[in-house]
């Protein structure tokens, strides 16, 4: 079935490029541009399953990626675990976390639920800068012999990379999955009109919990990959409350709803925003542009990049999803 | 004992100043069902708008609040047209997502200005001393002005014509309008309000404690946390709420590090929006 759809392709075209670019004549600051490029894909991706399919604003989806984080670097530094394996468990035990938190936040409609995100992203912020086994607010670190494991920390990085390019792909697969599905169909009535959803057998408290699970799974295991590589993590940076508003911002910069949107943005959004930051005149506009632009795609092109691709060249919803 | 005693009479007091930023969050709330999310950085150019004005003129601060006023009822009008006003019959998504794109651009233009370092206005009252504790008069003329601007809203809402048509809004729009009440000054005065609301608080905090353009991120939430507790739209229930919680923080900060008041509020958060949905004093139908 999913094989049937182009998007699917031009997502793998797109990760075997994300790959051959810096492999190409190795080059390594490109590498480090495009995991940046990566991350942001990922997060708006997901992020995208809760906003874009379902209409629920999630402002503290960067928890999952800092507790990823953490549990990742927890089992892979300090207990001497595999990499890959830490940074599964780190999925699904976030995963757990979501679904079990979702469960209670999400009887919690529209706006409710959006403030319950922020106070769930300072409620776990603040236990983790008091929780002793992470390091409190000093947080934890990779100590270089670990990455021997891994042939090197030189190797270690070119591997990291490619895991982490290897999640983009699959989270915009499953952004694309989800979309083709019943249940994704489940999503979107709960979206237009949640009451109508659930006259018409939508069962909105579990299909609601099952998708916010879902959009914590990649970006954990990508937190874990991502602290990991830098080799340190803090409370601070791990739950940085702007990145997960960015997120916002990528997302509906390029389009909500859509898979190539959220990818689109990401990527789009990334680019500019590192440019912003190391031009010396821009940096420290960088929130002001930013908003500007939320602004101006929220009051003037709700459909983001792609909505106004859609209607300039109609024949593109078909093969653009 | 008595160290708890007099704790939780700063905690009181201070909750009066909390109580007034969620009645701004909660009016706009209430009134035109738009989650503000520039209440935040609003409460942060409060506390810088009365570092500049007590810079230029060093008076009684709290004389300066009425400026302050005025001036957060500009820009509360000026937030309207710019991020609500086109948006106001959008999904709720839009008014969340355009407020929170305009909170940004203040937070960014704040931190090109005055950077990230703290400031602090110098300004100091005579405290009463009671045994061995010292009750600071900044902390009481602060929440003495807290709750005469809540008083004087609540006149407002309830003596005044312009009042009543605010809260005709807030119960049912299209009747409101039907009676030949014009909707779009309504909604942009009760904004105005809000903001103006938000703004004062702001002021009065900073004549508390130190402060950076990013502090009105925790105060932001504290109004989230009041809200709730409150219930929607019950601007006064607000003020109550916010000595509560200002009571709360006052009980525990003798036993407990600091840095877990944060947990402590949002849990309670998260556990009165699951448990409450309409808040604790809220009416039962919404």
């Amino acid at each position: 079935m999913i094989l049937r759809h182009p998007v699917l392709y031009i997502i793998l075209a797109f990760a075997v490029i994300m790959v051959w670019l810096p492999l190409h004549g190795n080059n390594v600051s490109l590498r480090e541009d495009l995991i940046l490029v990566a991350i942001a894909v990922i997060l708006a991706s997901n992020l995208n399953l809760m906003i874009g399919y379902t209409g629920y604003v999630n402002f503290g989806h960067i928890v999952f990626y800092g507790l990823g984080g953490y549990i990742g670097l927890y089992l892979a530094a300090e207990k001497d675990w595999n990499l890959v394996l830490a940074s599964l468990i780190a999925g699904v035990g976030v995963s757990l976390f979501a679904l079990v938190l979702g469960l209670g936040i999400l009887r919690l409609r529209g706006a409710y639920f959006a403030l319950a995100t922020i106070g769930i992203l300072v409620a776990v912020q603040s236990f983790v800068a008091n929780f002793d086994p992470w390091g409190r607010s000093t947080g934890l670190y990779v100590s270089f012999g670990a990455y021997e494991k891994l042939g090197g920390a030189r190797h270690a990085l070119w591997v990291t990379y490619f895991l982490v390019i290897g999640v983009m792909a699959l989270s915009m697969i499953l952004s694309l999955g989800i979309k083709i599905s019943k249940f994704g169909l489940g999503l979107f009535a709960i979206r237009e009109d949640e009451d109508a959803a659930v006259v018409l057998g939508v069962n909105a408290t579990v299909y609601k919990a099952i998708i916010y699970s879902v959009s914590a799974f990649l970006p954990a295991v990508a937190g874990a990959l991502m602290f990991y590589k830098n080799g340190m993590i803090d409370p601070s940076i791990a739950f940085e409350f702007m990145l997960s508003l960015e997120g916002i911002v990528m997302l509906m910069l390029g389009g909500k709803g859509t898979v190539i949107g959220a990818a689109l943005g990401g990527g789009l959004y990334e680019k500019l925003r590192s440019y912003l930051l190391t031009s010396p005149k821009l940096s420290n506009f960088h929130l002001v542009i930013a908003g500007g632009l939320l602004l101006v795609v929220v009051l003037f092109a709700p459909g983001g990049l792609i909505g106004w691709l859609y209607r300039l060249v109609p024949r593109s919803r078909k093969v653009l999803e | 004992m008595s160290g708890i005693f007099a704790s939780m009479i700063d905690g009181l007091l201070i909750g009066a100043v909390y109580g007034l930023a969620a009645m701004g969050l909660s009016l706009i709330w209430g009134v035109m069902d738009v989650i503000n999310l520039t209440h935040g950085a609003t409460i942060a150019l409060g506390m810088f708008g009365m570092y500049i004005l007590f810079s230029a003129f060093p008076v009684n601060a709290y004389l300066l609040l009425i400026p302050i006023i005025a001036a957060g009822l500009l820009l509360g009008l000026l937030i309207y047209w710019i991020s609500v006003h086109w948006v106001i019959d959008r999904p709720q998504l839009a008014s969340l997502l355009s407020t929170f794109a305009v909170n940004m651009m203040i937070i960014g233009i704040g931190t090109a200005i005055w950077s990230t370092s703290p400031y602090n206005v110098n300004f100091t009252l005579p405290g009463i001393t009671v045994g061995a504790y010292t009750f600071t008069g900044n902390h009481m003329a602060a929440a003495g002005a807290a709750v005469v601007i809540a008083l004087a809203l609540e006149l407002f809402l309830y003596r005044t014509r312009m009042g009543k048509a605010i809260r005709a809004v807030a119960d049912n729009r299209e009747a409101a309008e039907l009676m030949g009440i014009s909707s779009t000054m309504v909604l942009a005065l009760a904004f105005a309000i809000g903001i103006s609301l938000a703004a004062s608080s702001g002021a009065l905090v900073s004549t508390l404690f130190p402060f950076t353009i990013l502090s009105g991120a925790s105060y932001q939430m504290k109004s989230f946390v009041v809200t709730v507790l409150a219930g929607l739209g019950r601007p006064f229930g607000a003020l109550v709420a916010g000595v509560l919680l200002g009571l709360l923080e006052g009980a525990v900060t003798p036993f407990i590090a600091v840095s877990w008041i944060p947990l402590i509020e949002f849990g309670l958060f998260v556990v009165v929006l699951v448990l409450f949905p309409r808040g604790i004093f809220g009416r039962a139908t919404a």
